[in-house]
């Protein structure tokens, strides 16, 4: 997705975009991480997507255009025991063979103070689609930005982990989503 | 002459048999299982009781040093005495040290160890595959030799109590009369 044209991103995205558009930043894979933490029995089980792309427009002085969009491949999950990742892709969890992919849309972003922000979206997993709301901040490396933000799903909301697996007693329903996406400008 | 062990020294003796039993038919149990529900919880149960009896065997440890166990009987040969102090220094080692095994190799193969869902064990060991491998076998090792230690420790009660008709198989049971000095 990445190497894509602004103007496929921008249909891609399915944002009308102004005139003077604000530059579309792709991510560094080797400088951005998903991860999450889950629990089982009280123990918090930490875990990460390997694979994810992003396209992000953020400008401080012009949120109301501010824009990302983020599709997770699910496939990519490392949840640090390799019986636990074979489990999460079958039907009962992701079901990656009919769902491949988490997508994250935002709706809009907010300035909470100073480097702080939040961004509001829609959040599809399992053909499920639900609000959410992740405080973040911003800082500028190098040349490129940083957004490090976290929040909380309900993995029931969603159906991951159903059946036996719903069992709430044995593998929390919050699930603790963190990210840290460095955003290079994108070709 | 006092010829039995305290109420205490009987107590946490007991209680460590029911716990270890536990914990290797939970051990045993668990490994065989694909993954489930019931296989988490039996392995947070497991660590649980390991951590219990870990406890437990450090307080019977204390005790133990500050309340002499009671002589055995005169007649008893050298090389049983000898014997007896060695498989009693070893179950003790055990009772330590395998928990110990557990808690690290736990750690080693990332899954923490959070005594009754609540307290969190730190993490002495990062997170390192072949470690974990390694010490997954010496945690079996060291059970096997514990069973074989606890197989030949009841033999040894019971050739006392059948064959030798001694005291020393009671001195440890617990709601029995205290046998009349000799």
């Amino acid at each position: 997705m990445k190497n894509l044209r602004p103007v496929s991103i921008a249909v891609c995205l399915g944002m009308s975009l102004p005139v003077q558009a604000q530059p579309i930043l792709a991510i560094d894979p080797a400088r951005s991480e998903v991860t999450f933490v889950a629990r089982q029995m009280g123990v918090p089980a930490q875990g990460r997507f390997g694979r994810f792309t992003a396209q992000l427009a953020f400008d401080p002085a012009r949120l109301a255009e501010s824009r990302a969009q983020i599709e997770i491949e699910l496939d990519s999950i490392d949840t640090g025991v390799a019986e636990a990742d074979t489990e999460v892709k079958r039907r009962a969890w992701f079901d990656t063979s009919r769902f491949p992919t988490a997508k994250f849309v935002s709706s809009a972003v907010n300035h909470l103070g100073a480097d702080r922000y939040e961004v509001a979206g829609k959040l599809t997993i399992k053909g499920r689609t639900r609000d959410i709301a992740a405080p973040f901040t911003v800082r500028r490396v190098n040349g490129a930005t940083v957004f490090e933000g976290a929040f909380t799903l309900k993995r029931l909301e969603y159906g991951i982990g159903e059946g036996m697996w719903a069992d709430t007693e044995t593998v929390a329903d919050e699930v603790q989503i963190r990210f840290e996406l460095t955003g290079i400008a994108g070709k | 002459m006092v010829r039995r062990y305290t109420a205490t020294a009987i107590a946490l003796h007991w209680l460590l048999v029911l716990l270890v039993v536990c914990s290797a038919a939970l051990g045993l149990y668990m490994v065989g299982l694909t993954l489930s529900p019931a296989k988490l919880k039996l392995y947070s149960w497991h660590k649980w009781v390991g951590v219990t009896i870990f406890m437990l065997a450090v307080l019977r440890a204390a005790w133990r040093l500050t309340h002499p166990a009671p002589p055995l009987p005169d007649p008893t040969p050298h090389w049983q005495r000898k014997a007896a102090a060695v498989s009693h220094l070893l179950l003790y080692l055990l009772l330590l040290v395998i928990p110990v095994s557990g808690w690290l190799m736990s750690s080693a193969l990332g899954v923490q160890t959070v005594y009754l869902g609540l307290v969190p064990l730190p993490d002495l060991l990062a997170k390192d595959k072949a470690l974990g491998e390694l010490l997954k076998l010496v945690h079996v090792t060291l059970n096997c030799t514990l069973a074989a230690l606890v197989a030949v420790h009841a033999a040894a009660a019971l050739r006392h109590h059948f064959v030798n008709r001694d005291d020393v198989l009671q001195r440890m049971l617990p709601f029995i009369r205290p046998p009349t000095p000799r």
